[in-house]
């Protein structure tokens, strides 16, 4: 288009015809780009496939023992360090638990449920706190201070005791769990979420958007969270380890999952109470799964991070 | 084509400050970003609006789109005010009114295809419409705008500059405007896409008939596309007059001052040339000067000018000018 004069009449058949001749072409999405650039980090490519097998570990890994994870082995109980060691030779591989039940029975068990609390945790949280955060930050002025005052009083509160208070009184549950931690946990979400919706808002498409006559929610649905999705995205995958690590801790101490049901937080607390006894391995396998996979979600939270912004580096 | 379209009178927009650090309870000073501007736009015309950096240009416009909120006065669009209406009954207008950005790539949002961001305002306005009339119309608005059609999957980011100024006029277009109101649309860009992009809008407005306010604060862009010409300063008009006019016999001293600031791109004239340079910064909008805002820079200022505000007043040739002395 060198000629500016000659912009829409000369030229406009031939652009038409030139159109018709052309495919449409495939345009290169910022998401496309940050997908390759995260394809070409090693660290979160290897993190990636490590934490894919932990979840085949927990989706699959019944099916490679003939053991369950409830039946006593009465022969075993008692004598524990000198005929549970882990064995191929009997199926056992990551040997007994104290009571003489199955430990890799055990640990998928473990996995499937902190996986579980670290993922819908961090999807409660990122749902919730997105939405408050977005809307917040939106609409700013008066709702704005409200509302985000409320986020620092509830913040104010120390959450692990609301947690315990909670546990307490309403019976140790996996449900009451959920809730402890789906109270606390979007709060630093939407303030995260808040911050980047006033830099977006002050943006010209959003703008243009206004000027639109375009609906505030649809603004908020179609032009401010898409651009911060790559903020929530990197601080979901690092807020699915932090669950992990809260559920653990809360199971540790013996408030969080009850037997029969258990967590890894839970079966490391059964570790270290017989590490006495030298029956180290009982230990070993459920920390190694915890802290391969909380490392796992930090290489990948990284890369996400590097990936979406690489300006950010 | 001499209907009448808008009217804005005496409009004043002000904007609450508060001093940094200042108790939540202390009162807010006024910034008065636009006080008490008139004008009229007829159908088909482009007005041009310039003034140095924080004259109250963009707010002027944005209060016109009903974007800001406003003080006091009234916008009157094809009859109806729109002063004080809630986004459900504005948003009938928003078709008819559409603006143009000054940053092209900051105005087009980075996650979406340019054909779903021209799409918008059709969806919006029209939500009925099918996807496949939608399509057709997209594109055949990409074509009037010099961009091919078959692009429409691409995302913002692999345009030049120029290109997504005009896919910001495509989007402007699509609904059928009668007036676009044009932010500084070709300061971002180097001087030869500036010149394709005024000519698409000049283009434009001759096949469609649209009305344009232009914004800017380069005078011989403004001087080329615009009919009449509003010189703004500290939020008060000091001078409207038909484009030739203004620039051949300037009444007010600060449009004087203005347009002797243009460089001529002659080296020789430009050597010879007088800039008549004014003293001062531009005061603050927090604290306008008494009287005739231009007072405190004013290099025919008498005592007298503090004492009232001068109005707007015809010199005849449709020359309106704010001065005591003119």
């Amino acid at each position: 288009m060198s000629n500016g004069m000659a912009i829409l009449n000369p030229q406009q058949p031939r652009t038409a015809a030139m159109a018709e001749r052309m495919a449409e072409v495939k345009g290169r999405s910022l998401w496309a780009d940050a997908r390759a650039r995260f394809l070409r980090n090693k660290a979160a490519m290897v993190s990636v496939g490590v934490l894919g097998a932990v979840f085949i570990f927990a989706f699959f890994g019944h099916l490679v023992t003939p053991y369950d994870n409830e039946t006593i082995d009465w022969n075993v109980l008692g004598k524990v360090k000198e005929l549970g060691k882990p064995s191929l030779a009997n199926g056992h591989y990551f040997g007994y638990d104290d009571s003489g039940r199955d430990l890799f029975a055990r640990v998928v068990q473990g996995t499937q449920v902190s996986l579980m609390v670290g993922v819908i945790g961090a999807a409660i949280a990122v749902i919730v706190g997105t939405i408050y955060g977005a809307v917040a930050g939106y609409i700013g002025g008066r709702v704005d201070s409200i509302m985000m005052r409320f986020v620092d009083i509830a913040m104010s509160v120390p959450y692990m005791f609301v947690l315990i208070l909670l546990l307490v009184v309403f019976g140790r549950s996996i449900e009451m769990i959920f809730v402890g931690i789906g109270l606390t946990a979007w709060l630093d979400m939407s303030r995260i979420v808040r911050g980047q919706t006033l830099s977006i808002k002050n943006k010209e498409f959003i703008e243009a958007a206004v000027a639109t006559g375009v609906p505030s929610f649809t603004i908020i649905r179609r032009h401010v969270v898409p651009n911060l999705l790559g903020v929530v995205v990197v601080y979901a995958t690092l807020l699915v380890p932090q669950m992990i690590l809260t559920e653990s801790f809360i199971s540790f101490l013996g408030l969080g999952v009850q037997e029969p049901l258990t967590s890894w937080g839970a079966l490391i607390s059964e570790g270290t109470s017989t590490m006495n006894y030298g029956t180290l391995w009982q230990l070993f396998f459920p920390l190694a799964f915890f802290v391969v996979t909380i490392f796992a979600f930090f290489f990948i939270g990284d890369g996400l991070r590097d990936a979406l912004d690489p300006k950010d580096r | 084509m001499t209907e009448t379209i808008l009217k804005v009178d005496d409009l004043k927009v002000w904007f609450d400050v508060k001093k940094p650090g200042a108790m939540p309870w202390t009162r807010p000073r006024k910034l008065k970003a636009v006080d008490g501007v008139s004008f009229e736009l007829n159908a088909g015309e482009t007005l041009g609006i310039v003034g140095e950096s924080g004259c109250g240009k963009s707010t002027l416009a944005r209060a016109v789109m009903q974007m800001v909120p406003i003080e006091a006065g009234s916008v009157v669009w094809l009859g109806d005010d729109l002063t004080g209406l809630d986004t459900r009954r504005m948003r009938p207008h928003r078709k008819e009114m559409q603006m143009i950005f000054q940053d092209p790539l900051a105005s087009l949002n980075p996650r979406m295809t340019i054909g779903q961001i021209v799409a918008e305002p059709l969806k919006t306005h029209f939500p009925g419409l099918s996807a496949a009339k939608v399509k057709a119309r997209v594109q055949d608005v990409l074509d009037t705008v010099g961009i091919l059609p078959n692009l429409v999957n691409r995302y913002p980011h692999e345009f030049s500059g120029g290109q997504c100024q005009r896919i910001g006029i495509a989007r402007a277009l699509i609904v059928d405007p009668q007036l676009i109101i044009c932010d500084e649309p070709v300061s971002a860009l180097d001087v030869s896409i500036q010149a394709q992009v005024i000519n698409l809008l000049m283009d434009l407005q001759k096949e469609t008939g649209v009305a344009l306010i232009f914004i800017a604060h380069d005078l011989s862009v403004v001087k080329h596309i615009s009919d009449r010409v509003m010189v703004l300063y500290l939020g008060n008009v000091m001078e409207i007059a038909p484009a030739a006019e203004l620039y051949d016999r300037p009444l007010h001293p600060y449009t004087e001052a203005l347009i002797s600031a243009v460089p001529i791109p002659d080296p020789v004239l430009e050597r010879q040339k007088q800039v008549m340079l004014l003293d001062l910064d531009l005061p603050s909008p927090l604290d306008p000067p008494s009287g005739c805002v231009f007072r405190t820079r004013c290099p025919i200022a008498e005592p007298g000018c503090a004492q009232v505000k001068p109005v707007l007043a015809d010199k005849g040739r449709e020359h309106l000018v704010a001065c005591h002395l003119r």
